[in-house]
């Protein structure tokens, strides 16, 4: 009951007139952001993080820009399949499995048709999901708040065992993404002793003198930003990976809105029940592990939907069911990485990895206590998303030919101005030029890597992550005298440790079994 | 594809090295203790300050040999793609897109953010985008004025002008 008290007035808060303007623009750009080829969520944040102080130095709280950067990844979640079905290109990578079935049905003169299911199914998620949200999260809160500096620690370690096992990525490419995204998160002061690391230029003193030296040295000293990373590889490297793999042109289905014919279509949705059950439901159970989000829970809510069904041979050829279920499932999924980051501090997709900085920037503290210190914060933010769920259903449905239209804008258009934003928004967040050139930097290497297929998600995880979990690990370390048992004999921290050693090992069995067989002819 | 695959493999992992070298590195107000003495387990103190970005560098190290490895055994996808890093038409776009990103970070120092802003976006429609003179001209203002705005004069972040400060004098009179 008290719950659901907390939840009506966060609700009041989050229909406040600021709140309220905030989520519908934040869905408006999600939308845009979600739909246009080459952008995701992640994107739509990153880039759009350091525009959001703006927002906090107006309201004086954290709740107004993040209740506008939720708004975003909601919308980012529903405009992924605009693209999907009428470009037969994903949006976003939490919607190619919305183009198995929403491009043949498009191709059969019926894109309106997958239109509005996607959007329903994306509606039926996204609620599923803020209940399932609004029941566990503040109990998980509540077990957590008993947790110590291992458990804390062993449930990191549980993250990134997940990336290595669950990731699907290179692992040793995927081991060295996280292990580099946890060094140079440790540049600038070590925060427990006090001792500099990692402050790189003095062996350039020789080439370029000693004051440009002493420059790196002050400029290293105070840490390499998360922004700097985190736009680094989504405003640039990514920008120009799209630019580079996205030549040839594409051409648009043809649709047919008319509001007849969407009325038509949401009466014609109950077909669609199974698949939308089944994503609402799969899909927030996946967003809940740390680090698979959206793109597992709806590429696997796809296949238990076709597995399932008595007509799997339709799949594939335009079935609504494998529109709605991946549709449910990246929205519902969306929801569920924000639990373990709301409750634990700890995020389940690269999008909440950026969410959880920027509440880290705004002076807040993930974790446990949020909910019990900062009641102002979350219940109000846990109400935006039901009011942000509706409007993003709302504005689908009713500028479908807006967002069709927006997306006939060329790409060289919209690329200049993102890379513009990128640049400015990073100065404007710290106001130091060297920042900027960094990010550059960062960009041209995460689109050499990109092209190598070194997944970059678990290096801005770790960057976020490590300035977390090494304290945690110290002072662990610190109270058992150096002794490692310690992760493996408290009753929390050690399932949870052996379950990560597991996760970590598996593919690595795999690996070396597979290497120890050689080659096979396929290769 | 191949080749860049181990090259980037043997580029990463000299930059491990050179991390745990750092890792490793004094402080500088006590050069009585070693290089490597912060490595380690420091009795009564814990895990060193270079403890964990030492061991995970070493840990990107051997990830990087095991790169390497599946490289020269041609187990992982780029090392057995015959297409190659990158094309002529992905050579040039890089040139072209990361020579006009260097480019607005130079033009930056002389024509301030907002003049770099708008000749940025003039060469990008211009050249790359191949629009019409009057789309691009229209974009590239209308861009630097909402920065302008939003910036300067709504979060008052006031960014670098370079040698046009002085064509800003009269807007800071009307507008801060």
């Amino acid at each position: 009951m008290d719950v659901l008290i907390q939840l009506g007035s966060g609700i009041l808060t989050a229909l406040e007139p600021l709140n309220l303007g905030l989520a519908i623009l934040g869905v408006v750009v999600g939308l845009f952001v979600g739909a246009m080829p080459g952008l995701g969520s992640v994107n739509g944040v990153a880039i759009l993080l350091p525009f959001t102080f703006v927002i906090q130095q107006a309201t004086g709280s954290a709740t107004s820009p993040m209740i506008f950067l939720a708004a975003i990844y909601y919308g980012a979640m529903y405009g992924g399949a605009i693209s999907s079905i009428t470009l037969g290109i994903p949006g976003a990578s939490t919607a190619v499995a919305t183009t198995f079935d929403g491009r043949p049905l498009a191709l059969k003169g019926q894109a309106d048709r997958a239109l509005v299911v996607a959007a329903v199914a994306s509606f039926v998620g996204g609620t599923v999901s803020n209940i399932l949200f609004t029941a566990f999260a503040p109990p998980l809160a509540n077990v957590a708040l008993q947790f110590g500096d291992p458990e804390i620690f062993a449930l990191m370690l549980l993250a990134f065992a997940t990336f290595v096992g669950l990731g699907g990525d290179d692992i040793p490419k995927t081991i060295f993404s996280i292990c580099f995204g946890l060094v140079v998160a440790t540049v600038g002061f070590d925060i427990v002793s006090g001792e500099p690391r990692l402050i790189f230029g003095s062996e350039l003193t020789w080439a370029f003198g000693d004051a440009a030296t002493q420059t790196a040295n002050q400029w290293f000293s105070r840490g390499i930003q998360f922004l700097v990373l985190a736009i680094g590889v989504y405003g640039i490297g990514e920008m120009i990976w799209t630019i580079n793999s996205s030549r040839g042109g594409t051409s648009m289905s043809e649709v047919k809105v008319s509001f007849a014919r969407v009325m038509a279509s949401i009466r014609s949705f109950p077909e669609a029940w199974k698949g939308t059950t089944i994503g609402s439901l799969l899909g927030f159970f996946v967003g809940i592990l740390p680090a698979a989000g959206a793109t597992p829970g709806s590429l696997m809510s796809y296949g238990v939907a076709k597995m399932t069904s008595s007509n799997p041979e339709e799949y594939g050829r335009g079935s609504v069911d494998g529109v709605a279920a991946p549709e449910a499932a990246n929205n519902s999924a969306s929801t569920g990485a924000m639990l373990p980051m709301m409750t634990l501090g700890i995020p389940g997709s690269p999008t909440t990895a950026v969410l959880l900085a920027g509440m880290v920037i705004w002076g807040l503290q993930p974790g446990p206590l949020l909910f019990s210190d900062q009641p102002d914060f979350v219940w109000p933010l846990v109400g935006s998303f039901y009011i942000s769920n509706v409007i993003a259903l709302l504005v689908n449905l009713a500028f479908i030919p807006l967002f069709l239209w927006v997306l006939r804008m060329p790409f060289t258009i919209l690329a200049p101005v993102i890379f513009v934003l990128s640049l400015v928004g990073v100065y404007a967040a710290y106001q130091n030029i060297y920042d900027v050139w960094l990010m550059v930097l960062v960009g041209f290497g995460a689109f050499f890597l990109r092209v190598l297929d070194y997944p970059l998600a678990p290096a801005v995880l770790a960057i976020v992550l490590g300035p977390i979990a090494e304290p945690k690990l110290r002072q662990s370390l610190l109270f058992s005298d150096g002794d490692v048992s310690i992760f493996f004999t408290r009753p929390i921290a050690g399932p949870i440790t052996v379950i990560a050693i597991i996760l970590i090992l598996l593919p690595l069995v795999k690996v070396v079994r597979n290497q120890l067989r050689g080659p096979s002819p396929a290769e | 594809m191949r080749k860049a695959e181990l090259v980037t493999a043997v580029l990463l992992g000299v930059m491990s090295l050179y991390f745990m070298w750092k890792a490793g590195e004094p402080p500088a107000w006590n050069p009585d203790v070693g290089r490597f003495a912060n490595v380690g387990f420091i009795e009564g103190e814990g895990p060193g300050s270079g403890f964990w970005p030492f061991w995970l560098s070493a840990v990107m190290l051997i990830c990087c040999i095991w790169i390497f490895v599946n490289g020269i055994r041609r187990t992982s996808p780029p090392s057995q793609s015959t297409e190659p890093f990158l094309d002529e038409y992905g050579r040039l776009q890089l040139i072209l897109v990361g020579g006009g990103l260097i480019g607005f970070l130079i033009m930056i120092y002389f024509a301030g953010f907002y003049g770099a802003i708008f000749l940025f976006m003039l060469y990008y429609l211009l050249v790359l985008g191949r629009h019409r003179w009057t789309t691009s001209l229209a974009i590239s203002v209308a861009l630097p004025v909402i920065s302008f705005f939003f910036f300067d004069v709504a979060m008052r972040i006031v960014l670098p002008k370079g040698y046009l400060e002085p064509l800003f004098l009269p807007l800071y009179d009307i507008f801060l």
